[in-house]
């Protein structure tokens, strides 16, 4: 008996495969990271808005005022700082996209695990156009002043943070100006000595207090009746950058924490009960094959998960469905084999030409079939971003999914389901479990010895 | 053998009383867009104590009268689901405020508002990807199958399956207001790659059988590929519904009318491989052979 045949070495990578997948997708009390090198991933699965509950924004991004010219620029440029505000606001796994139909621009904004709304919408969504103005002298009544733009802008920030006055204990914004915004406010507290200095946020005066002293160092601190939380809020958007077009809020969509948690609870008993089902039907119909599938279906599930956790695959709620449909073509597969194989057993053909060709015949079928499926998942992921095609992130997971798992199905279901039939069956290694024997194929009705 | 082409009548009988009802209900109710395509507001709150919906309804018109209530639903244990047109963030505050002050601490369970604008882009887009996935699976049957017919014949089918979920969804959505959103349209694209799927099979099948040559005998060949094609699609089939089942009955609330739409479709994408599929084909053959001559 040769022990390194290739089928035996293919079970053996399998083996080796399945128990790796096993180690990964193998439930963990504690948070636990995989680090190789660069590489570095929590072994858990990552769960989409949908599932984690949170807070999901789109605006649209007013460009009308813009050049046309200027326009991709702007748009990046808001995009750049609505990722600067949505990191400070300490979201972990919160994604900012960017989507243009036509002369709509748009920003999609996704805070998973941020449930007060709010807080999110006055935090990103300001425009916090910072600008320092100082008293227009040549208005006509000196009474009620009338400012006008100093030069000194929020672009002239190094950093801004939030400060408690000594005095009153109550919350201000301390700000730094860069080289060039010291040098200015250098200039400006010069000439301005004894006058209100306004401070503006988005065309809205804020605070104008009067300049005590020549200020060398570039540090000023905003205050004006702010609580902790505005202040904090200022700050972020200072740190960020104003945004350099404005931006309306044209979708919002909150998920609470709950709702998500009973869809992954029920979809996950859902997906149990189902592979139970599909299991025994398989069994009962193929017997031993049946088994096999059975197995090759097992490790379908380790397989996918383990790529979803290593690629990462956010999941979401059409995600779920798209793996469960997905095990659905898997034993499509398998299926489509055992009925090859038993018309060839019906013909009286030895087992081993009768497995080899059941494999050939079934896979123009089994290509052709799935090829379609693939077509569908790729117009609905719509990977080349075109405008005319949708870009909605649950369509596109549902998309995603089921596509891996086309793939995934394939390699688990022609594959693994062959090597264990070649190697079991095929004599390459004739098992005997203590004295009982493997049976041979049998389908109702047709017995072949 | 079981000469199943010999009933394609009551195929196409059958057919029909399912489709027409599904075609009436369509051409007189459509479809009832979701808040995905058309714009508006879902806000499903959870209060701890009973409210009737009545009194939600008023509220809301007393606080934000310029937002219109289209529906109150009751959708669980105090747990009530508003239907709005689109309303501004002002407006989603004032409602909150005036929920509190009426009815005491409430959950928010969901919240979502969509601007008319993005909700008809978003409907184009659809139709387009669906416009696509047609032509180019139309492409890629008549190019593996080296004739127009099979592609033709796969998307009749496809239609025919296309207008049962259509149909049923217009009626589900006009008696139990059922809407239809994004992921129903991703249903709808999985389920008519589904459906060519089986197709393909019998297909491919017919096309073994007959190596290229169409001319002797059609009926025969056809029917001894429907017979042994029948188990593999049946039990296919049931794999995939025993998943789908499992997911509608005991899967998420949000999910129910999503993996509906799955089910019905692959139940009438089975149906429509060996019952649509494979009369039209014959149908289509005798067309091509009457015109090439």
């Amino acid at each position: 008996m040769k022990l390194l045949t290739r089928n035996n070495i293919l079970l053996f990578l399998v083996v080796l495969l399945i128990s790796f997948c096993s180690f990964i997708v193998l439930p963990r009390s504690t948070p636990t990271t995989l680090k190789i090198g660069s590489f570095q991933r929590d072994l858990q699965i990552k769960k989409g808005l949908d599932l984690e509950g949170g807070v999901q924004l789109i605006y649209k991004v007013e460009l009308d005022g813009i050049d046309s010219a200027d326009r991709e620029d702007a748009f990046s440029g808001v995009k750049s700082v609505m990722e600067r505000r949505v990191n400070f606001f300490g979201v972990s796994e919160a994604l900012v996209n960017t989507s243009q139909s036509g002369d709509n621009y748009r920003l999609y904004v996704e805070l998973p695990g941020v449930y007060d709304v709010d807080e999110a919408l006055n935090v990103i969504g300001k425009t916090a156009k910072l600008d320092f103005r100082v008293v227009d002298n040549s208005a006509p009544d000196p009474t009620t002043p009338e400012y006008t733009q100093s030069g000194l802008t929020g672009s002239n920030l190094k950093k801004a943070q939030v400060a408690f006055d000594q005095n009153t204990g109550e919350a201000q914004v301390a700000i730094q100006f860069d080289d060039e915004g010291s040098r200015k406010f250098e200039e400006i507290t010069r000439n301005n000595l004894n006058k209100p200095l306004a401070i503006f946020l988005d065309d809205q005066l804020i605070t104008a207090p009067t300049v005590q002293t020549t200020i060398l160092d570039g540090n000023a601190v905003i205050s004006g009746s702010f609580t902790k939380d505005t202040a904090k809020q200022l700050a972020i958007q200072l740190n960020g950058g104003a945004l350099p077009a404005p931006v309306t809020l044209e979708q919002q969509k909150t998920v609470g924490a709950s709702l998500g948690d009973t869809s992954v609870k029920s979809s996950i008993v859902a997906g149990i009960i189902g592979l139970i089902l599909v299991a025994l039907f398989m069994t009962s119909y193929y017997g031993v094959l049946g088994f096999i599938a059975v197995i090759s279906l097992l490790c379908y599930a380790l397989i996918t998960l383990t790529i979803y956790i290593l690629l990462p695959v956010t999941l979401t709620l059409p995600g779920i469905a798209g793996f469960l449909l997905s095990i659905g073509m898997t034993v499509d597969s398998a299926i489509l084999i055992f009925e090859r194989l038993k018309d060839e057993v019906r013909l009286g053909v030895d087992n081993k030409f009768a497995v080899e060709s059941a494999f050939t015949k079934a896979w123009n079928s089994i290509r052709d079939a799935n090829v379609n499926t693939l077509i569908v998942c790729f117009i609905l992921f719509n990977p080349l971003n075109l405008q005319f095609l949708n870009s909605s992130g649950l369509v596109r997971g549902f998309a995603l999914t089921l596509s891996m798992g086309i793939f995934i199905g394939l390699f688990t279901g022609i594959v693994i389901v062959r090597t264990i039939i070649r190697v079991f069956y095929l004599n390459d290694f004739e098992l005997e479990l203590g004295r009982i024997r493997l049976p041979r194929f049998s389908f109702r009705g047709i017995r072949n010895d | 053998m079981i000469k199943l082409l010999a009933y394609t009548k009551y195929y196409f009988i059958f057919s029909a009383l399912i489709i027409i009802p599904g075609l009436v209900s369509l051409g007189l109710y459509g479809l009832l867009a979701g808040i995905d395509f058309v714009g508006g507001t879902t806000y499903e709150v959870k209060f701890n104590k009973f409210v009737s919906n009545e009194e939600i309804a008023r509220l809301v018109g007393e606080s934000v009268p310029e937002v219109a209530l289209n529906s109150v639903v009751s959708t669980g244990e105090s747990q009530i689901l508003l239907r709005m047109s689109p309303i501004s963030d002002d407006q989603r505050l004032k409602l909150r405020d005036a929920l509190k002050a009426g009815y005491g601490d409430f959950t928010e369970l969901e919240f979502e508002t969509v601007g008319a604008t993005l909700g008809r882009e978003l409907l184009e887009k659809t139709l387009i990807a669906a416009a696509i996935a047609l032509i180019a699976i139309i492409i890629f049957l008549a190019w593996a199958f080296k004739n127009i017919v099979f592609g033709l014949s796969a998307v009749v089918a496809m239609l025919h399956d296309t207008l049962v979920i259509l149909g049923i969804f217009s009626l589900l959505g006009h008696f139990y207001s059922v809407e239809v959103d994004a992921l129903f349209v991703a249903a709808l694209l999985t389920i008519l790659s589904f459906s060519v799927h089986d197709t393909v099979v019998v297909f491919d099948r017919i096309r073994e059988r007959t190596h290229g040559d169409f001319t002797s005998n059609f009926d025969q060949v056809a029917n001894r590929a429907l017979n042994e094609t029948m188990v593999r699609s049946l039990n296919n089939s049931l794999a995939i519904i025993f998943m789908l089942l499992a997911l509608l009955i005991l899967g998420g609330a949000s999910l129910k009318f999503f993996v509906l739409a799955l089910l019905v479709g692959s139940i009438s994408g089975t149906y429509s491989s060996p019952c649509i599929a494979v009369p039209m084909l014959r149908i289509f053959f005798k067309l091509q052979r009457k015109y090439a001559h």
